[in-house]
């Protein structure tokens, strides 16, 4: 809690300084040949997709360790975790739709890309659906691990879906075997952009936690208090 | 020098960066008022909890 306490404010201010930076550089680079403007989606499609994909990973190593330790903080930090995943997601799904219509002509395609991140935004709606649906803590926290873990296997479906499948989606362009293809005008403010986005999920994640800490607090002070 | 002007495209990127204004507004906002919701539930119950 001492930690949450200076960490989280501090990650919210280097999330809003490296954002300052990376729209005043995204906005001052020049049109893309092809996409026009539109390519200035990609500074906030990006990093919302890759948050997307990472929240889950942490919710599931979250999951991991509260299915074999127990340990009641990580139970509170997966299930604090799994809404800013699911917001991440709908907001990569959204601005990818966005950047899709003017590009693709279509505003959605069953591509195996698209599929794949709209089976992840099932997989944590599923996860919050079932740990509000089951009162028992311990039942609950168990059932929703189970449940993250299995849909860890859809991440290197999702990042590999380009390679494996023929996508209308494009492949890599940041993290792929030989670097980056994309030119550092790009490059420089998407990194940024992302790095905002990892810090702000950082200072909301450690917020969520302490607000789970809270509520177990509080319940289970009621709880006592119930029983005097 | 910023280019605001995206022409034609305007009508697909501005709702793209409002759209991610008002998901992180709301991240903030909900994220906040639930710590602090259980904050005051917590301490109402056992006022010597340090914050």
């Amino acid at each position: 809690m001492a930690f949450s306490r200076w960490a989280a404010p501090m990650f919210g201010i280097v999330a809003v300084l490296l954002a300052l930076v990376g729209l005043w550089l995204g906005f001052a680079a020049p049109e893309d040949y092809q996409q026009g403007d539109t390519v200035r989606i990609m500074f906030v499609h990006v990093p919302a997709a890759w948050l997307s994909m990472f929240v889950y990973a942490c919710l599931g190593g979250a999951s991991f360790l509260s299915l074999v330790f127990r340990h009641a903080l990580a139970d509170a930090a997966a299930k604090a975790a799994a809404p800013l995943g699911a917001a991440f997601t709908v907001l990569a799904l959204a601005t990818g739709s966005l950047w899709g219509r003017p590009m693709w002509g279509a505003w959605w395609v069953w591509d195996a890309r698209l599929t794949s991140v709209l089976v992840l935004l099932l997989f944590y709606l599923a996860y919050m659906a079932l740990r509000a649906s089951l009162d028992d803590e311990a039942k609950a926290a168990r059932a929703g691990a189970i449940l993250a873990l299995v849909g860890v296997v859809n991440l290197p479906i999702v990042h590999w879906s380009v390679n494996w499948w023929n996508t209308l989606h494009q492949g890599a362009s940041v993290f792929r075997k030989g670097g980056p293809t994309m030119t550092v005008d790009y490059l420089y403010p998407l990194l940024l952009m992302s790095l905002a986005f990892m810090a702000a999920f950082g200072a909301l994640w450690l917020v969520r936690i302490r607000g789970e800490v809270w509520r177990r607090r509080a319940e289970a002070a009621a709880l006592r208090a119930a029983r005097r | 020098m910023l280019d605001l002007d995206p022409g034609p495209y305007g009508a697909f990127i501005w709702p793209a960066y409002g759209l991610t204004a008002l998901v992180f507004a709301g991240m903030i906002a909900a994220s906040l008022s639930h710590a602090r919701r259980w904050r005051r539930k917590a301490q109402a119950h056992q006022p010597d909890l340090a914050a």
